[in-house]
């Protein structure tokens, strides 16, 4: 036991080491850092060569690697070549937005398509489960950015002007300040980021509900006469949560990937538009830092999953 | 199953659900059904999968005939029917350039239908190849590719695909090869698991036993039987494949105009999205639709092949 949860630590911590080598050379491979600056008249060449010094951009690949990895250890993301200021601030300023949006709508997710997933089991093929089963094929065929702009245009437009009052916002996060202009902001990409997790796990959960539901020892519990209410909420569903809760995990870097699109649709001030924004200018520091941050987060919840199932699971063999 | 067709004598085969007229000398008998037969008959029973596999035929054959249906030329511009809403002319309306919207949804479509094709097809036969080969030897052969197939899958996929589209400048081989490269692995853990189980079956164990070789236990005695999967997970990575092409194009980092893809499509649609709203809703519903198509197909193809099914 102790040592299944050290090998699978440990061989997280080489798939981070591997992850930062495949990061660092693909984005070093995507132009020259300092190519906006080269283009600009007005700079002299003396700054230029000053700043590739300075950023140490006159070494081979291998030890600017190095660097920056060591800075990384010492939990320093290097400096943005964009904005010339540490790539740690600029993440601790842009991290919350994106911690409010995944948060609320893991919350949302999970509030939603759990109990609705245990109905559907319940009441197998009656007409909410079927509506589910067809919702959810459609949430997962659906691009996430064309929700958000369906959304923008059906809830935030046409909604506003029919109702001659501004309900949703369609971009930002703030406006006039406040917990009911914060959710008029937030509403539409929580929705737009929620959908295709509620149809995910939705159904997830309703299958692994039907399995625990066939087994044999909810129809003893039922033959020795507990109530239904009895038998669902405390034999079966304990046993049917865990199955969701490690896909939830095991689902977190679709949620990022899915948040990027997101916040670039509603201009959500958060990591996953600054992400996109990074690569598109050529800001090499900060998207290597949020490239990382967004595999630690993976590695992480993939961990967690596989520590949580063994030790809740007596199933689970440690080979 | 005992042969029955041995004493039926010179009449022709009968159909499958044929049954020999009360009091002759077949009385009672039925043709064993093919393996075939018994899979399409349960899939003829999934409606919607039927629908969706007929509209992807219509789509696959629209994007092979788009140079000879499609009613105008993808770029040209036509000053003098700019930002049209949807008429008899232009179906799907006209963009600020003026250029017919149907004719460039129809040009997007054959690169995201080539693309999921081409994918889905690969990243199968990739991760198949790997995962049959890691799941039949074990030991370090196993230990090896399983352990590269991990780290690919804690990769993050749209980031990753973000950071190739800004240094190859996309086009739509080098985006799909960049899909492959990504997606085989999901494959390649599916099948691995599902070799595992039938690497130890009797029948396996009897071929080894009588010396044949390995390369044709493989293709022979296990593939049959992860075929069911295999095939379910392709359909899957095809829908995958056209959701992430469209939103890497959409971001700007895919598919590069002036070439029409339904996510550079999308980009356009957004700097005028309230008055052209025509603009925003054809090439996302096409998506929506082409997934949805291929994700019911999958799912019909899941109840017909899983051999575990009761008729």
């Amino acid at each position: 036991m102790f040592a299944y949860i050290v090998r699978k630590l440990l061989f997280s911590v080489v798939v981070l080491f591997m992850a930062s080598v495949v990061f660092f050379v693909l984005v070093s491979l995507s132009g020259d850092p300092l190519l906006n600056l080269k283009q600009n008249p007005r700079i002299q060449q003396s700054d230029i060569e000053r700043l590739t010094a300075e950023y140490g951009l006159d070494q081979p690949l291998p030890i600017q690697y190095g660097i920056w990895v060591g800075d990384m250890l010492h939990g320093d993301f290097g400096t943005s070549f964009e904005q010339s200021t540490s790539v740690n601030s600029i993440i601790a300023r842009r991290i919350w937005p994106t911690v409010l949006l995944m948060g609320s709508s893991l919350i949302f997710t999970v509030a939603v398509a759990i109990p609705f997933g245990i109905y559907s089991a319940i009441k197998k093929y009656s007409a909410l489960d079927n509506a589910g089963t067809f919702f959810s094929f459609v949430g997962y065929s659906m691009p996430t950015f064309w929700l958000g702009l369906i959304l923008q245009l059906v809830l935030g437009v046409y909604l506003s002007s029919w109702a001659g009052v501004r309900i949703f916002y369609i971009s930002g996060m703030t406006g006039s300040g406040g917990l009911i202009d914060l959710l008029q902001h937030l509403a539409l990409p929580l929705i737009t980021l929620s959908v295709i997790s509620v149809a995910e796990f939705s159904r997830f959960q309703r299958s692994a509900m039907l399995d625990v539901l066939s087994s044999d020892y909810l129809r003893t519990a039922r033959a020795k006469g507990l109530s239904r209410r009895v038998v669902y909420l405390k034999h079966a569903l304990r046993n049917a949560l865990l199955p969701t809760v490690t896909v939830v995990a095991l689902s977190m870097g679709a949620i990022f990937g899915g948040a990027i699109l997101t916040e670039t649709v509603f201009a959500w001030p958060g990591l996953g538009f600054l992400l996109a924004d990074s690569l598109f200018k050529g800001d090499y520091n900060v998207a290597r830092a949020l490239l990382m941050i967004s595999a630690a987060l993976i590695v992480f919840f993939n961990l967690v999953a596989d520590i949580a199932y063994s030790l809740v699971d007596p199933r689970v063999s440690f080979d | 199953m005992v042969d029955q067709r041995r004493d039926m004598g010179p009449r022709a085969q009968p159909s499958p659900f044929e049954v020999a007229e009360v009091g002759g000398e077949h009385y009672g008998k039925v043709r064993g059904r093919t393996q075939r037969e018994i899979i399409w008959k349960r899939f003829k029973r999934h409606r919607l999968a039927l629908v969706g596999g007929a509209i992807l035929l219509l789509l696959y054959l629209a994007a092979l005939a788009t140079p000879v249906i499609a009613p105008y030329n993808f770029a040209e511009i036509d000053y003098t029917s700019f930002n049209q809403s949807p008429s008899l002319d232009h179906p799907m309306g006209t963009d600020r350039l003026g250029r017919d919207e149907l004719t460039r949804v129809l040009y997007g479509g054959r690169i995201s239908l080539a693309l999921g094709l081409a994918v889905g097809v690969f990243s199968t036969v990739i991760g198949a190849t790997f995962g049959i080969i890691a799941g039949y030897y074990s030991k370090v052969v196993d230990v090896l590719t399983m352990g590269f197939v991990d780290f690919m899958l804690t990769l993050p996929y749209i980031p990753l695909l973000l950071v190739m589209g800004s240094i190859f400048q996309f086009t739509a081989v080098t985006i799909t090869i960049a899909m492959i490269i990504l997606l085989w692995p999901r494959m390649a853990r599916l099948v691995r698991g599902q070799v595992l189980v039938v690497r130890d079956q009797e029948y396996v164990q009897a071929a080894k036993a009588v010396g044949v070789s390995d390369v044709k236990i493989m293709l022979r005695h296990i593939l049959p039987n992860v075929v069911g999967v295999m095939v379910v997970e392709a359909t899957l990575i095809v829908a995958l494949a056209i959701l992430f092409e469209s939103a890497i194009s959409f971001l700007g980092l895919g598919i590069q105009p002036p070439t029409p893809s339904w996510g550079n499509l999308l980009t356009d649609a957004r700097s005028n999205m309230i008055e052209q709203w025509w603009l925003t809703w054809f090439p996302g519903l096409m998506i929506v639709i082409t997934a949805l198509c291929v994700n019911f197909l999958g799912d019909g193809l899941r109840d017909a092949l899983d051999p575990k099914a009761v008729e």
